[in-house]
């Protein structure tokens, strides 16, 4: 899968969670889910669990803690993916 | 020196009507909320009637982001979140912008146990092994204070928020407490009200105490029957009822259109003693309350035009009836008028105060008794005490000044208070 699939469906995942909708405008592997896109603490692990269910993968505690930005998660996705 | 309180908003979700408008032509017409659940007779429930407010998408559209509606399985909070909303639009209140909060604002808003749904999906996926995809709802909505925390976010309240439990007092107990805060000083404005949760898993336990009728489930309207000869016990209800109070001054600086004036009121206990236990009130207690709210709203029993009562459909009626000749000292054509809202709601159990509270003020503001539904037939014990002009069972037009509401509650628990046409 290409990151720029992923990129798409992340940021349709997180859309609903965003506070700070202009931070979607630009949303690229740079963009900071707490700091860009305002997304409340609490949310992230929805976000994940989302995530989970849209890539069809399994995401331990400990890759969540990394998980801040974009890339974070597109390298994450990858990986998991390429383990199952 | 205490500050004199006025409700300016009110806002309801209730098993026969939901918002302010659609409820007071219910409630005139006594239109019944109750009807026959599928789900409780596959259930084998005794009693299959119950009654829930018919919430539709727009209105979750009306008071829920997108976001919030995701995983929404509290009912309390979509019924209780619902009325306090459109309590505090009623009221013509803005909410806080983002940077602060409204400081001189608070909540006290009350619920029996809630999220019952929320916590049963939680239930589940926790003895799956997957207490991880719980995600991050479970436990706000299943959180007691669930309900007024929703609240105070969506409205940004920076006063007291809290929520309040004392089973089916709840909701009268918290227009007192609500009043009190705002009587000494420490909030202009309180939104006060209760919720309470529907469904199999609130009412099951009700229906293994057989309490409630098992001999109306083809005929479900029929079935809530407060102070009638054939009552059979209470029909469950949920919903939601909610009250802007706010301090007078305030209310008339700004403008707000006035309701009614909390005069006072009275919460206490009967301890479980006296002939009270966990399920029965102690009557001294009931009439002490009564007498006590009296007192504290600075008015003579003979004012009073119009009682609401607690009246659940079960032989307690009479009980509580007689509580209330004792206890203003009025009887048979002396009697003033009485009514209940649950021969319409069935018994909203800790929503019950607040609904009952808002369909009270509804009648000091607009002038009017409403009708009790299936007392046709009312009971011999109670035609002792008081004639049956004291019951109307069509609505009358009839201005009303003062009205007293009361509510008792498991626990041996009683709430009592007066409001007074503005």
């Amino acid at each position: 899968m290409q990151d720029k699939e992923i990129l798409e469906r992340l940021k349709k995942i997180v859309t609903p969670y965003t506070q700070e909708k202009s931070g979607l405008e630009g949303f690229n592997q740079s963009t900071d889910f707490i700091k860009d896109l305002q997304i409340n603490s609490a949310n992230l692990v929805d976000v994940v669990l989302d995530v989970e269910d849209e890539f069809n993968i399994e995401i331990d505690n400990d890759s969540m803690d990394g998980m801040l930005k974009v890339e974070d998660a597109i390298n994450i996705i990858k990986s998991k993916r390429a383990e199952s | 020196m205490s500050n004199r309180v006025v409700i300016t908003g009110m806002g309801v979700a209730a098993p026969n009507a939901v918002g302010l408008q659609e409820f007071e032509m219910a409630i005139r017409i006594g239109k019944s909320g109750i009807s026959f659940f599928e789900e409780l007779r596959k259930l084998n429930f005794s009693c299959q009637v119950g009654g829930k407010p018919g919430i539709s998408q727009d209105i979750l559209d009306d008071y829920f982001t997108p976001l919030q509606q995701r995983g929404l399985l509290s009912s309390g909070i979509i019924y209780g979140v619902s009325a306090g909303t459109e309590a505090w639009n009623d009221a013509g209140l803005e909410k806080a912008p983002a940077e602060a909060p409204d400081w001189d604002t608070g909540i006290i808003f009350g619920t029996g146990i809630l999220g019952v749904d929320k916590f049963r999906e939680a239930i589940h996926l926790i003895d799956a092994g997957k207490t991880r995809r719980l995600g991050s709802t479970s436990v706000i909505q299943t959180m007691a204070s669930g309900i007024s925390a929703y609240l105070g976010g969506i409205l940004g309240c920076g006063n007291l928020v809290t929520t309040n439990s004392s089973a089916c007092t709840t909701g009268t107990e918290a227009v007192i407490m609500g009043f009190e805060r705002i009587q000494a000083g420490k909030a202009k404005r309180m939104l006060v009200g209760s919720c309470g949760d529907h469904g199999p898993y609130v009412w099951g336990g009700f229906d293994a105490m057989r309490i409630l009728p098992g001999n109306y489930n083809d005929k479900p309207k029929l079935a809530s029957r407060p102070m009638s000869a054939t009552a059979a016990g209470f029909v469950p209800g949920s919903g939601a009822g909610a009250l802007l109070l706010e301090d007078y001054e305030s209310a008339v600086s700004r403008g707000a259109r006035i309701y009614a004036e909390v005069l006072g009121g009275e919460i206490n206990s009967g301890g479980q003693r006296g002939g009270g236990s966990m399920t029965a009130a102690n009557d001294e207690a009931v009439q002490k309350c009564i007498k006590n709210a009296v007192i504290n709203a600075k008015i003579s029993s003979a004012e009073i035009d119009v009682i609401n009562g607690h009246l659940t459909a079960t032989t307690r009626d009479a009980v509580e009836i007689e509580s209330w000749v004792k206890a203003l000292g009025r009887e048979k054509e002396n009697f003033p008028y009485i009514n209940s809202l649950k021969g319409m709601t069935g018994h909203c159990l800790s929503a019950s105060g607040s609904i009952e509270c808002v369909a009270s003020v509804l009648q000091l503001h607009q002038g009017f008794v409403f009708g009790n539904v299936n007392c046709e037939d009312l009971h011999q014990d109670i035609t002792n005490l008081i004639t049956p002009r004291s019951v109307p069972i069509k609505t009358i037009e009839h201005p009303v000044n003062i009205l007293a509401k009361a509510s008792f509650g498991f626990g041996d628990v009683n709430a009592v208070v007066i409001f007074k046409n503005a």
